[in-house]
């Protein structure tokens, strides 16, 4: 019997365990994938908006703002990669620049700070690879950007170590409600718990629905990204976006925290919620609408693309409450843009909601800090020869195009909700996720994974069950 | 620590490279390998066709190395294994990093950059669909399936016919995988004929040119693959969609060569190649540092970059010697009319040997065109060609003879003239 | 009488042959050497080829080692061949040249190791 129990090990419900985590509670996080991270968190631009774009008086507003502010902080904490970079919002026709003036007045209202019109010259200057189709920009200094698998994986650690258990491979196939508790039935069993936190992500409709008699529908949107090498590095320094206008939200540019330069997301509103497909269109939307931004798409240098999926519901707006006809049943749904720059308030809102309703203890021994695993790129000759001396695994490169070392992949397994499969260590440590996108490190990620969990790399997946690598030894079909 | 010639990598092209500097006198020669052995990725390469050219006899991969890691060893020429170069500075200080050794600098006088080249993966190819397991680039399977003896699918379907992707439908057929087909993009193989022959066309496994991977379907493993007519811009025709069930998709669509390093000391790359831009001599812009195999450019096969290697190794032991002729100028080696590019893409007559290879490829296939070569305006070389296709690489001699009766030229020119 | 086009495999050139047969005639055109007259004539005759692959090995550093058939087989034994090595498992350490299976497949073709594999290291001496 557990006292909480959240459904979605995403970066919301990460932070909603870990907040959760500073009080006496006996918590669980469920997820119906093998690892933290597998949903929406894994598949999206890693933009800590600044908080202009949201509806004024919104929650959505509200939570982004205070997101914002919470951001450096915890991701200082949790040694979690974050540049406040800033953002600029284009507009490219005159007759518009009344809409960045909306966008800067409503910016003022959410509390934004910093807001500021800029001239073309003055954009140019901060961006030269801009189209010099500009006419003026919005200029928010408070936006940011940040790894959204470092920042899943670090909530969901420090969870864990501050007693939180995790549960994976446990898809929820309904909930029903008891006298003064629930009965969660997933595919592995049945838990019971006294409070439900339905951070279901694109499923939480599905999960409101098992026990709230007024339903609700997520709608899934699919986003579209491709991700540039390392090499364009300079093309922006800034997220830049485009001023929404008859043809849409437009197409952002923006830097990775890893070097990288990411251009999406398209928009498009499907029926299956697992339709992770990248499409031509996609593809060709995504690079032309680029091309309104910059003078030149270096299209050659795209590495990878990928598609996420949003959970968008029509009142474009986050649901966060205790269900009206459940008790003790928390919605956290339709958490779409800006969830990731929320999730810090989103962790403290619905802690607030929850130890306000069901009050306990704090905990006198909550740990508030974590550390990253030991990323030999980032260090200075000393501290590699250090980190070496005292492990040589850590001299060992698997991933050339990162640099990521043995020591560092098996550091990624042992640890707290260590990883167990290769997109987990590829979240963990980057290895696989330059430009060779794996060819020469996925055979090494395999064996290590497999050599540490004492597996066959038969047994070894890309993300769990079902999406294995080794079919057989060679000519047992013969 | 100092020494005279360092060699990055320990392949092919860094073996022969070692090896010719030694024979040419350099005593002090450290080959730097990042793997756990010598030799490169000819040791996955476990397919006969080595060695014709270089040892008068057909060899498979590993027996192809072995035969020069014996030379390195009767040679003693040193090696470090498990090794990696995090960074080469411009004054030719190198950092290396080992389990064993940690992390170290080496002094070089001279560098010779032999890296080789990686796959283009999946996202440089902007292939569609989803993204489950069983999407691998053809080395990567080579590796799993000829070194750990591990089978990686069981109905297959490759894109791309580079000489790879050919050899391993061969392999997957020959270890109990159904192999379905190869579809290539373009409308002619990047591989070898032979390897059509003796990899596809033995086993009945079709080729199907111009055609490409549309999308891939399986959340969690491949479960099949769209494959679609591209027309001549090479987009994908509506209607012609055919659907594979297949459980693996192979990767076989070019190389790329592995150059960060270059980058790092600051020398000038080719566009065309991606490798650097080299003089006759395989120097690159940065006195001392010397290119060759297929860091430099993609090669088709390893004869010719044990025979460019051995030229490398012999223009770093005449500049260690100081005997480098430093007279005379570079003259632009220029190439157009379908040839896409040439190593070296600098000759300096006063310094090149008496026979200089002047290797490139072309851009599109060409059948009974000729070879031409320009002094300037005057043509000195008409070879006739059967074919010429853009999977092999071709080359032309150029003796320096031919060269000494013109003053002052300006630029060579290497072009394709057809009939 | 008969004319096929072939390419030859004898070397990565792959020249393309024209090969006549007229009665007990057989005549190659379109080579560029020796091994090309050769591999015409054979290849309409009773074509063969070298088989590569690899084989299990016990207590090897690697688990597997590459072989290849000594000498060219005819092609319809290719699957024989590979199946006979399905079932062969040699000892560490393997040496180049290592005769693996004689007589591959009644061909008297020997298959042959083309790698060096050492023997793993003994934990326990």
């Amino acid at each position: 019997m557990y006292d909480i129990v959240v459904i979605g090990a995403g970066v919301i419900g990460c932070s909603i365990a870990r907040e959760l985590s500073r009080y006496n509670y006996h918590i669980l996080v469920l997820d119906k994938n093998s690892d933290l991270c597998e949903g929406t968190s894994k598949a999206n631009s890693g933009i800590v908006h600044a908080g202009y774009d949201a509806k004024q008086g919104s929650l959505m507003a509200k939570m982004n703002v205070l997101g914002n502010q919470l951001m450096p902080k915890l991701c200082e904490d949790l040694d979690v990669s974050f540049v406040n970079n800033g953002s600029l919002v284009l507009c490219f026709d005159k007759t518009q620049i009344e809409c960045l003036e909306e966008l800067k007045q409503r910016g003022i209202s959410n509390g934004v700070k910093g807001l500021e019109i800029l001239t073309k010259e003055e954009v140019l200057l901060k961006e030269p690879h801009l189209n010099h189709n500009v006419v003026a920009a919005l200029y928010a200094p408070s936006g940011g950007i940040v790894c959204p698998f470092e920042l899943t994986i670090a909530l969901g650690e420090n969870a864990c170590s501050n007693g939180v258990t995790f549960q994976f491979n446990s898809e929820v196939i309904d909930i029903k409600k008891q006298e003064l508790s629930y009965l969660i039935k997933t595919k592995t069993g049945d838990i019971k718990t006294s409070i439900v936190i339905n951070a279901a992500g694109v499923h939480s409709d599905d999960i409101h629905n098992f026990v709230e008699q007024d339903k609700i529908k997520v709608i899934p949107r699919k986003g579209e990204y491709c991700l540039l090498d390392k090499e364009c590095q300079n093309l922006v320094s800034h997220t830049i976006f485009q001023l929404p206008n008859e043809y849409g939200k437009g197409i952002l540019v923006t830097p990775t925290v890893h070097g990288n330069i990411i251009l999406g997301p398209t928009a498009v509103d499907i029926d299956d919620k697992e339709n992770h497909q990248t499409t031509k269109q996609g593809l060709f939307e995504v690079l032309s609408k680029a091309g309104l931004s910059l003078i030149d798409v270096p299209t050659k240098q795209i590495i990878t693309s990928f598609t996420g999926v949003r959970a968008h519901r029509e009142a474009h707006e986050f649901l966060i409450e205790e269900a009206e006809h459940a008790a003790g049943f928390f919605d956290v749904a339709g958490i779409e843009s800006p969830g990731l720059a929320s999730s810090p308030a989103i962790g403290q809102y619905v802690a607030n909601m929850v130890t306000t309703k069901y009050p306990t203890s704090k905990k006198e021994n909550f740990i508030s800090k974590r550390k990253r695993i030991p990323t030999l790129s980032e260090l200075s000759f000393d501290e590699q020869t250090k980190l070496i001396k005292e492990n040589p695994l850590y001299a060992n490169i698997v991933c050339r195009c990162e640099m990521v070392s043995e020591g560092e992949i098996v550091e990624a397994i042992h640890r707290p909700l260590g990883a167990t499969t290769v997109d987990g260590i590829k979240r963990r440590t980057r290895a696989g996720m330059g430009r060779c996108q794996a060819g020469f490190c996925l055979p090494k990620t395999i064996q290590i994974l497999a050599r540490e969990l004492n597996k066959d790399i038969s047994e070894i997946t890309k993300t769990g069950e079902g999406s294995y690598y080794i079919t057989g030894y060679n000519k047992e079909d013969i | 620590m100092v020494k005279e010639l360092v060699v990055i990598g320990g392949g092919p092209a860094g073996l022969a490279a070692a090896l010719s500097a030694r024979e040419n006198g350099i005593e002090d020669i450290l080959i730097i390998e990042r793997d756990v052995q010598l030799g490169g990725i000819l040791n996955q390469c476990i397919h006969n066709g080595f060695g014709l050219h270089t040892f008068k006899e057909e060899l498979t991969g590993p027996e192809y190395a072995q035969r020069y890691i014996d030379l390195i060893h009767e040679n003693n020429i040193d090696y470090v294994l498990n090794t990696i170069v995090t960074h080469i500075s411009e004054d030719k200080v190198i950092t290396l990093m080992s389990a064993k050794d940690g992390l170290y600098h080496i002094s070089a006088k001279s560098i010779i950059l032999a890296m080789g080249c990686r796959e283009r993966p999946r996202g440089a190819l902007n292939i569609p669909g989803k993204r489950p397991a069983g999407i691998y680039s053809a080395g990567t399977a080579q590796r799993l399936v000829n070194i750990e003896g591990r089978m990686i699918g069981k109905k297959v379907v490759i894109l791309g016919s580079g000489d790879i992707g050919l050899i391993m439908a061969r392999r997957m057929v020959l270890e109990g995988a159904d192999v379905q087909l190869v579809a290539e993009i373009m409308p002619f193989s990047g591989g070898l004929t032979r390897n059509i022959v003796q990899c596809l066309d033995d086993y009945g496994i079709p080729l199907k040119l111009s055609h490409t991977v549309v999308d891939i379907q399986g959340d969690k493993r491949v479960e099949s693959v769209t494959i679609a007519m591209v027309d001549k811009s090479l987009q994908p025709i509506p209607g012609t969609e055919k659907t594979y069930e297949c459980d693996t998709l192979l990767l076989s669509c070019g190389l790329i060569p592995e150059n960060e390093l270059s980058h790092q000391l600051g020398i000038s790359m080719n566009q065309v190649t991606t490798g650097a831009f080299v003089n006759e001599s395989l120097e690159t812009n940065v006195e001392g540092i010397f290119a060759c195999g297929n860091v430099l450019h993609v090669h088709d096969l390893v004869d010719y970059v044990s025979e460019e290697s051995k030229q490398a190794g012999q223009s770093a032991s005449l500049y260690l010697k100081g005997l480098q002729n430093k007279e005379g100028k570079d003259i632009r080696i220029v190439t157009t009319d379908g040839v896409r590019y040439s190593v070296p893409s600098t000759l300096n007559v006063s310094r090149m040997q008496e026979r200089q290879i002047i290797r490139f490829r072309v851009g599109r296939v060409y059948r009974d065109a000729y070879v031409s070569v320009y002094v300037d305006d005057t043509r000195i070389k008409h070879l006739r060609k059967r074919i010429l296709t853009p999977g092999e690489m071709e080359q032309v001699l150029l003796r320096s003879d031919e060269l000494h009766p013109f003053e002052n030229i300006d630029q060579i020119t290497i072009k394709i003239e057809e009939v | 009488m008969e004319e096929r086009k072939i390419t030859c495999i004898g070397c990565p050139i792959g020249c393309l042959l024209t090969v006549v047969i007229e009665k007990d005639e057989i005549t190659v055109t379109g080579h560029t050497c020796r091994i090309g007259k050769e591999y015409g004539v054979k290849e309409v005759t009773h074509p063969c080829r070298i088989v590569t692959s690899t084989v299990k090995v016990n207590q090897g550093v690697e688990h597997v080692v590459s072989v290849k058939t000594e000498s060219d087989i005819p092609k319809d034994k290719i699957f024989e061949c590979i199946q006979e090595l399905k079932d062969c498992v040699v000892e560490a350490p393997v040496s180049i040249n290592d005769i693996i299976l004689e007589n591959v497949a009644g061909t008297h073709v020997n298959v042959i190791a083309t790698k060096i594999i050492e023997r793993k290291e003994d934990p326990h001496g």
